[in-house]
């Protein structure tokens, strides 16, 4: 076998120095919350393990997961990690085409089996033989599987390939099904939000290739360092929920004060993300900082539960038939309390008669 | 185990008879509190009152809101597993709670014979010590079933705030995915609540009327635990 490069010798033929490499293990350290003597530790496995080639697919989805990625906060990771993986294939990011870019994939097969790491976004569909996403002339839900069959551990990016998202919203016309319904005998690890954040993408992908393992996961599949608490449990508004002081209306005078975001439908308090500790665009900000409650985008099948501003939601007892759990649970209130009235005036009127017949119902 | 069945005097049919041991009603008297507070509560949890003036760190209203939840949720859920137990010590009335003999031909008789009693398709009312078999499928269904779905999902989102691999996470934790992520299982123990409170409606209308029209104790005996009967008839 020759001798693999390592994914330093591939970040210092791209140009990075040694000073920005170093600077990049401990910020990535840092990020997956590892401790100090975890930047050494990075470092040495960059330097000298052999790279684990990347392959990038993209199924049913809107790039957001790429263009995430892309605009990582810090910029020195988006261009370690971009030029540690772009090497391989990703049809957005590549340079090669057509078929010359198919060929790719096979040859990573060749080279790599079973050592690559397949890194989905987006989703397969699975109606009319998968007929609704076609690549290089074929299902690609065909491509997903064949490349799958071959590579070492999937990351399913964002909500799409980890939950279905918007495209398998009901009725879902093209069976847009998410990656763990469809490849079942390889390890997964689910990175949702629509799109996940960068710094926890590049943090996921680097943890993986460095160290050659996957990230301790939940017991959904997600890595538990960024997705182990909800965003309410970090949230700088919490104080204001915990006291009971909530923005009623967007332009009433608690949303000018900053008062939490749960009674117009922040979805903080069940949603598990990094957003309220990492923040987006680099720290800049978050939806909840920036006035607008949660939507809960990592969370599974958030797009098909009604309002994104109401706290009490849609669950789909009823099939289609949008219901929330107020609207049916008063009405059956409601019912049992009609009823309960007509059976007592029946009651009345059926005793009366009985006792005039002196039937043996006494009391 | 305790003795089967105490009576005061012969014969058969107008006997007064023990049926609730004072765990039974001590429990039934705390059930019926506990689920009244997590209903109020978790109400407020849902539609919080308007907002609370002045400075967040003058007040804890939210907070203490949820606090009473979970104290009386705790209550609601030790008193669950202590009427668990009773049931295995208790007299043979203490189980009809938790296992209906749906195996039995002469139950399912009687299921059908007080559906038709109430409504109203016969007069005759039986005399059951225990609890009829309506009741009974009702107590399992509002008590045990849904009884055991608020503690699971309650102690899920719990264990949420607890934190993972925390007690209530480890235990429960299964329970969010089960319905199908954290949003969903907070709207079932909503909808969890109504139910309560159909069964509520119902539960307190038949105990009532059965006082005031039927033909055997009701309220009296939830609270003395004696089942006395009105006539000598069979
Ligand atoms: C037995 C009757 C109970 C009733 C009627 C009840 C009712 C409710 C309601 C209506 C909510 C608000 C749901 C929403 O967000 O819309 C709630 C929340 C909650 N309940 Fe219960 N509950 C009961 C028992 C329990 C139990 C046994 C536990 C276990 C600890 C529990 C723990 C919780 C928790 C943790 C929340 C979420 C509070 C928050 O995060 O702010 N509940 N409950
Ligand atoms: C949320 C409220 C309530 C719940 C969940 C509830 C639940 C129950 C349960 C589970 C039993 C069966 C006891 C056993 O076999 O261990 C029972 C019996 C009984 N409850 Fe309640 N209860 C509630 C409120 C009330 C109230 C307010 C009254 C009084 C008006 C009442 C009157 C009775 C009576 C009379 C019985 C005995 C039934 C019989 O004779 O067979 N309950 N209840
Ligand atoms: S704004 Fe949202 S996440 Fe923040 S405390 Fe309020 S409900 Fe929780
Ligand atoms: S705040 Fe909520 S909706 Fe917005 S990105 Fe984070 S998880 Fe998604």
């Amino acid at each position: 076998m020759p001798v693999q490069e390592t994914f330093y010798e591939v970040m210092r033929r791209h140009g990075i120095t040694r000073r920005s490499f170093l600077k990049f293990c401990s910020l990535t350290a840092a990020g997956l919350g590892l401790g100090p003597e975890f930047a050494g530790k990075l470092a040495h496995a960059l330097e000298n393990k052999p790279r684990t080639p990347v392959i990038w697919l993209h199924g049913l989805e809107c790039t957001c997961c790429t263009e995430s990625f892309i605009r990582s906060g810090n910029p020195l990771a988006g261009d370690v990690v971009l030029s540690m993986i772009s090497l391989d294939y990703d049809d957005t990011l590549m340079a090669a085409a057509g078929h010359q870019a198919e060929e790719l994939l096979e040859q990573t097969i060749e080279k790599y089996d079973g050592q690559y790491i397949l890194a989905c976004e987006g989703n397969p569909p699975l109606n009319e033989d998968g007929m609704y996403c076609i690549q290089g002339g074929r299902p690609y839900v065909e491509k997903l599987r064949h490349m799958a069959d071959h590579c070492k551990a999937i990351i399913a990016w964002g909500s799409c390939a980890s939950w279905g998202c918007v495209q398998a919203a009901r009725p879902n016309p093209t069976r847009a099904t998410p990656i763990h319904k469809v490849i079942l005998d390889k390890p997964i690890v689910k990175v949702p939000g629509c799109p996940p954040i960068a710094e926890v993408m590049t943090g996921v992908i680097t943890y993986m290739i460095a160290f050659d393992d996957l990230p301790e996961l939940d017991r959904q599949g997600r890595p538990k360092m960024f997705y182990s608490q909800r965003l309410h449990d970090k949230c700088y508004r919490r104080p204001h929920f915990d006291a009971g002081q909530f923005v009623e209306r967007f332009d009433d005078e608690g949303a000018r004060r900053g008062y939490c975001l749960y009674k117009v439908g922040c979805k903080g308090p069940t949603t598990y993300n990094a957003c309220s500790t990492i923040e987006w665009n680099g720290g800049l900000s978050w939806p909840v900082k920036s006035g607008h409650g949660c939507l809960g985008c990592a969370e599974d099948n958030f797009w098909d539960k009604g309002s994104f501003y109401s706290a009490v939601t849609d669950f789909g007892v009823l099939g289609d038939v949008e219901a929330d759990a107020d609207r049916v649970g008063a009405i059956l209130a409601g019912a049992a309390a009609i009823g309960v009235a007509a059976h007592a005036a029946v009651s009345v009127a059926s005793h009366l008669s009985g006792s005039k017949q002196g039937s043996k119902e006494n009391g | 185990m305790a003795t089967v069945m105490e009576t005061k005097h012969a014969p058969e049919n107008q006997a007064a008879v023990y049926v609730f041991e004072a765990p039974v009603r001590i429990w039934h008297w705390t059930h019926t509190f506990s689920i009244l507070v997590c209903a109020a509560t978790g109400y407020l949890i849902a539609y919080p009152l308007p907002s609370v003036g002045g400075e967040a760190s003058q007040h804890f209203l939210m907070g203490n809101l949820r606090l009473i939840h979970f104290i009386s949720s705790y209550v609601f859920a030790i008193g669950f597993v202590v009427r668990l137990y009773w049931a295995f010590v208790g007299n043979r009335f203490s189980r009809e709670l938790f296992l209906p003999p749906i195996f039995k031909a002469a139950w399912w008789e009687g299921l059908w014979y007080e559906l038709r009693f109430y409504l109203f398709l016969t007069r005759e009312q039986r005399k059951t010590p225990g609890h009829n078999p309506m009741a009974q499928i009702a107590m399992w269904l509002f008590n045990v079933l849904l009884g055991l779905v608020m503690i699971g999902t309650g102690f899920a989102l719990y264990g949420e705030g607890l934190g993972l691999g925390s007690w209530a996470d480890r235990l429960f934790g299964w329970v969010i995915p089960f319905f199908g992520g954290a949003q969903n299982t907070r709207m079932w123990h909503l909808m969890g609540m109504w139910l309560l409170i159909v069964f509520a409606i119902i539960h307190v209308y038949m105990a009532i009327r059965a006082d005031i029209i039927g033909r055997q104790s009701s309220v009296s005996t939830i609270i003395s635990g004696w089942r006395t009967y009105k006539d000598d008839l069979p």
